[in-house]
Formats: C-alpha cells, sequence, structure tokens
C-alpha cells in the first residue's frame, strides 16, 4: 500500500511528508521551491545531521533529501540514523561528492537514490519522484 | 604540484556548474600561474580546505552582481548578505566536491567557509602553488583559485 492513499478508510490521499537536509540556506530553499509534484508536503529544512536527527522525530516524514558534507553530523551517519529510527524511510541524497565511492557509501547505510550537484529542477523532480514510486 | 589533466577537471567542473546551475554557460578563460603574491579577489569568496592524498584549497571568488544575478536565475528573491555567503561557499563546494569524480574519495573536502571583502586574504598554502581560473559569466568576472599540493 502507498503512502499516497495512506489507506486512509475515507479513500483521501495523504500527502507524502518531505525533510530538506542541507547546510546551504540557497540549497534549502531551492530544493523547496522546485518539487511540483502533487502530495508532497514539505515538513522541515535541517543544516545539519543534529537538526535533521530532531526534526525527523518531530515531523515523522516519508521521504528525506540529505547533503553529505555538512557540519556537526555529516549525511552518512545521519542517514545510518535515520534509518535505524524508521527502515521506511526513504532517503535521496543530493550531493556534490561526485565519486562512486561515496554513492555506493550513501546506499549501503540506507539511502535509496543520489543526485549530484548541480542539477536542474527536472532532475530534482524526476528523482523525487522515483523516491515515491519506490515506497 | 597540479598536473595539467587535473586542472582540466576544475576547468570542467565550473563550465558544469554555471551550465547547470545558471542555465546559462560560462567560459573560462585560459588558467595561469600565479607567481608573485597571492591572487587578488572579489567581494565574496568561498573557500573549501582540502585533505587526504592531497592538500591545499580551492576558493571561488565572486563580486555581489554576479551572485545576486545567479540567484535570480536559481528562482531566489532574497538577496540577503547571509545568502551571498550561502552561495559563494556552495559554489566553492559543489565545484571541489565534483573533482572527485576524477580525484577519488580521499580527495577530502572540508564545509565552506567564507570571506567577505575585497580586501580579506584567503590561507596560503606553503609550498602550493596557485592555479588562477578566470570566469566569465554575462557581464560578470569571477575567478576559481586552485592551490594544491
Amino acid at each position: 500500500m502507498s503512502a499516497a492513499n495512506g489507506g486512509a478508510a475515507n479513500g483521501a490521499r495523504r500527502a507524502f511528508r518531505l525533510l530538506i537536509v542541507d547546510d546551504s540556506n540557497v540549497m534549502r530553499r531551492r530544493i523547496e521551491r522546485s518539487q511540483q509534484l502533487e502530495d508532497l508536503e514539505v515538513v522541515g529544512a535541517a543544516a545539519n545531521g543534529v537538526e535533521a536527527l530532531e526534526l525527523f522525530a518531530r515531523t515523522r516524514p516519508d521521504l528525506v533529501t540529505m547533503d553529505l558534507t555538512m557540519p556537526q553530523m555529516d549525511g552518512i551517519e545521519c542517514i545510518e540514523k535515520l534509518v535505524g529510527l524508521n527502515p521506511e524511510v526513504r532517503i535521496l541524497v543530493i550531493s556534490a561528492l561526485a565519486d562512486k565511492a561515496t554513492a555506493i557509501d550513501a546506499m549501503e547505510k540506507g539511502a535509496n537514490g543520489f543526485l549530484n550537484k548541480p542539477f536542474t529542477d527536472r532532475q530534482l523532480n524526476d528523482a523525487i519522484a522515483e523516491l515515491i514510486r519506490g515506497r | 604540484m597540479l598536473q595539467e589533466q587535473e586542472l582540466k577537471t576544475f576547468v570542467e567542473g565550473t563550465t558544469h556548474y554555471f551550465e547547470v546551475a545558471a542555465q546559462q554557460p560560462a567560459t573560462v578563460g585560459s588558467p595561469y600561474l600565479v607567481t608573485e603574491g597571492i591572487p587578488t579577489v572579489h567581494e565574496y569568496t568561498g573557500v573549501i580546505s582540502i585533505s587526504g592524498r592531497r592538500e591545499g584549497i580551492v576558493y571561488f571568488t565572486a563580486p555581489k552582481a554576479m551572485l545576486t544575478v545567479l540567484l535570480m536565475k536559481m528562482q531566489e528573491n532574497d538577496f540577503s548578505h547571509e545568502n551571498m555567503r550561502d552561495l559563494v561557499g556552495e559554489v566553492a563546494n559543489t565545484i571541489s566536491g565534483n573533482a572527485r569524480r576524477d580525484f577519488g574519495n580521499d580527495f577530502v573536502i572540508s564545509v565552506p567557509s567564507v570571506l567577505t571583502g575585497e580586501r580579506s586574504d584567503p590561507p596560503v598554502i606553503p609550498g602550493a602553488r596557485s592555479f588562477v581560473i578566470p570566469i566569465n559569466w554575462r557581464s560578470h568576472s569571477a575567478k576559481l583559485v586552485v592551490s594544491l599540493k
């Protein structure tokens, strides 16, 4: 059963809840503006892994976009912790780190997709749509 | 010392950044070696420290006018000093991070630190020589400086 219908008894569609994690305010706002998918609600934005964990517990998102190079707690460590808290969460890494080893590491820690910066709006929307389809 | 192929990685990374993020290609001039002193900077400079297999810094320095237009192209309407600082750091981070495609994951990049003002002095890496990659985008000029041992 997809989160889009959420199994609601009245058949009402429930929006997917998205948490954005990136240490750049410009990037957080860009990701928030770019998402044009129906049934997607941005429930929070965090600037590092520590903030992400706090917001994750409070907002219970279905989807997370995750930067990797961040102060305090990096994205790889945060992915591991988020998956430990909720193995069902779907995580899209959005990072400038373009080497294969990093992508493999992120996926092994529990990420479900990887999008390199810089990206176009279309690439972002396609990547998030793919993340939703995987649920 | 930076090899020609390594320099090409940064030139291509810069070109790619403007093509995708700004949806408008930049013209990248011939890189040159700084033989005396340190390269001059513009109003905003995003600095990435490099460690691991290589040691040094990569920085992107740009005038406020260029960053303002870049923000506009990203549909951003907040042109505050903080967002300028944020963007210049993000550009430096993205170009440096993309370089790992060729340098590998032991090319370790820091989170950005940002300098403001044309009189600011970027860190000097003893024993490293600085290459400047001139960037022209629309009517604006900026630089990427790569200084690696």
